[in-house]
């Protein structure tokens, strides 16, 4: 799973949508600087934190720079009163940002890894989820922002590896948001952190060094809940996120050389999903693959494969393809065979366009 | 001890030249109080561990090859290869893991002291020498954490014949644990929850055991749990992948000097209670 340096092109979405002021499509590109994932989130943290005096940023050891360096600097410019240590305790971690989002701040949360945000779940699940809904709009913690790193790295076994994001898709009243690269992820965060909903931002962690590209130096915010083509194609569509995307795109290219076209979506926002973006794609090509680390059993590719059943069902060519990790814990030994592999993808890629 | 101090720098070597894989955690240093304690638990009683579980499974009995084996991710390790350096469970020696999730040990210890508890007051099953006792043992980080609040109550309420063990290494990772909590001192919270809290130097190995045969015995004669914190040092960095410089190099030369291992071999060699000659053997055969 050896990553090249990649700059990955913009590509114009064939949604129908109008396209927003803040859409990177519309905007002239900029000349940014070379940079890395975690280089590219500490500058939307730099950012956000200088945009809004109301705004902080803690979690576990994020003051000497966080674990994978997303926090760095951030202490020295905005003091401990803003950037600051919490124990270890998630939940309340969590339900302390609650509170202070809920007073009208924006709470920059850290969970340091994916997998240990299970504490915290009752607190986002029943507390930041609903607090708009039952208070009858008279409190609602949209300055909360919960960010941490997600996903198989190589090494990380059962409890550095996981990818919780299908546990929150399913509760109304969140935001879930995944970037592909450093310029999606600065420019995601800045509109996950101004956005008047709690969004949970997973960070690709595989990606924090591998993944570099130029990126702008200045403030922008790239759309929630738009998806991107970005690569098109004709016979069939592929939809990932993440650190996943990269694993396709190598499927992509694969099948072109069997004479296969390929379409790929970068989904970006989980919930609320853009289901026209996708619509329009399985429309085009009369097939669909979804591939996510997550175990197959209930992942976010269920949610997807129903939706386009129901808006596509006559279109469809044959049955939406999941290639997904495996219905077991995450492995340590055995994290290769787990994976959904560019191998795995593009036999199912096969096996759905000759169905 | 030895033999603790040998395999961990073994792991090191190992690690460092690729040959393993994953997140290993070494206990260097703190070898005092898993041996102060564990040996003196029999096979029927149990040890929950955190991460930094190598040592306390080769205390327990666990094969130092089989802990090897399964650090190398081998199907003859203790766990068949699928659990790795922070996941070491053996249902022969009792040893119910290994939680690379800090805190999540300590409800599972829990529900084990009260299964001995169960099978001796509702089962009626004859306990001449006493309950089965389960030690847990976890960090300082872990005790501003709910479920260890959760667990002293518990264990309180229905006299569990359990021990919290706490190893106090001063460091959450990268996180001091005096900047992390008002009230530093952890043995304080032993009283809160109305089991008695000690506090031992846990880079001596006899100090640590004197406390141990209290409150082992207590927990076997179904007087409850009792909360004892050790104070410590972790020679190496938090994992064998990260840079330790967060911590001064005069407070690391400090605890270097009172090395437990150093420290028993120059109390035995006063006190003559074995020679030179003897104590290299034992060093050669870790």
């Amino acid at each position: 799973m050896a990553m090249a340096l990649r700059a990955l092109g913009r590509r114009i979405s064939h949604s129908d949508r109008f396209f927003s002021s803040l859409s990177e499509a519309a905007k002239p590109p900029s000349d940014g600087k070379l940079i890395n994932l975690f280089t590219a989130i500490n500058q939307a943290l730099h950012i956000a934190l200088d945009t809004d005096p109301r705004s902080y940023v803690f979690g576990e050891d994020v003051r000497f720079g966080g674990v994978f360096r997303c926090t760095t600097g951030l202490t020295d410019k905005f003091g401990r009163d803003r950037v600051f240590n919490t124990p270890l305790c998630e939940q309340g971690i969590i339900g302390f940002a609650i509170g202070l989002a809920a007073m009208g701040n924006r709470a920059i949360a850290e969970i340091q890894f994916a997998d240990y945000i299970y504490p915290a779940f009752d607190q986002i699940v029943n507390e930041a989820a609903k607090f708009r809904y039952r208070s009858g709009n008279e409190f609602n913690c949209g300055g909360l922002t919960v960010r941490s790193p997600y996903g198989a790295v190589g090494h990380g076994g059962h409890y550095h590896s996981q990818s919780p994001e299908s546990f929150f898709c399913h509760v109304p009243g969140l935001k879930v948001v995944i970037p592909r690269s450093p310029r999606q992820a600065k420019g995601l965060l800045l509109s996950c952190i101004r956005d008047p909903n709690p969004v949970i931002f997973f960070e690709p962690k595989l990606l924090y060094r591998l993944s570099v590209e130029e990126v702008p130096e200045d403030d922008y915010m790239l759309p929630l809940s738009e998806a991107e083509v970005i690569r098109q194609g004709s016979d069939i569509t592929l939809i990932g996120w993440g650190a996943q995307l990269s694993i396709l795109e190598q499927a992509c290219d694969a099948a072109a050389k069997e004479g296969i076209s390929c379409e790929l979506i970068d989904l970006k926002t989980l919930i609320p999903w853009d289901k026209e973006t996708v619509e329009s794609s399985v429309r085009k090509t009369g097939k669909l693959l979804i591939s996510h680390e997550a175990p197959v059993t209930g992942g976010f590719g269920a949610e997807i494969s129903a939706s386009i059943v129901e808006r596509c069902f006559l279109r469809l060519e044959a049955p939406i393809a999941r290639v997904c990790g495996l219905d077991t814990p995450f492995p340590l030994v055995y994290e290769q065979f787990y994976l959904p592999t560019m191998n795995k993808i593009l036999d199912a890629i096969k096996a759905t366009v000759k169905y | 001890m030895v033999l603790g101090r040998v395999f961990e720098d073994m792991c090191a070597q190992m690690y460092y030249r690729g040959k393993m894989f994953g997140f290993v955690h070494v206990y260097n240093g703190q070898e005092a109080f898993s041996t102060g304690f564990i040996k003196l638990l029999e096979a029927r009683d149990s040890v929950v561990s955190t991460y930094c579980d190598h040592v306390h499974a080769v205390s327990k009995g666990v094969p130092p090859r089989a802990v090897m084996a399964e650090l190398f991710g081998k199907a003859t390790g203790c766990c068949r290869g699928q659990g790795g350096s922070m996941h070491m469970f053996s249902a022969q020696h009792n040893l119910l893991g290994g939680f690379a999730f800090i805190r999540e040990g300590i409800p599972v210890a829990t529900g084990a002291a009260f299964s001995s508890m169960y099978r001796h007051e509702v089962l009626k099953e004859s306990t001449p020498n006493g309950l089965d006792v389960t030690v847990a043992f976890f960090g300082d980080g872990t005790c501003n954490n709910g479920q260890f609040f959760e667990c002293l109550n518990m264990a309180q309420l229905w006299k569990l014949p359990i021990v919290f063990v706490v190893e106090n290494n001063l460091w959450a990772m990268g996180m001091s644990h005096l900047r992390a909590t008002y009230d530093p001192e952890i043995w304080k919270k032993g009283p809160a929850f109305g089991m008695p809290g000690v506090h031992v130097d846990g880079m001596d190995v006899l100090k640590v055991r004197e406390v141990a045969i209290e409150a082992i015995a207590r927990a076997r004669r179904g007087k409850g749990p009792t909360l004892v914190e050790c104070e410590t040092y972790r020679f190496r960095g938090h994992s064998l992948a990260d840079p330790y410089e967060l911590r001064k190099p005069d407070k690391k030369a400090s605890y270097a000097a009172r090395d437990p291992i150093t420290a028993l071999r120059k109390y035995i060699l006063e006190k003559e209670l074995a020679s030179e000659a003897e104590l290299k053997d034992i060093e050669k055969k870790g």
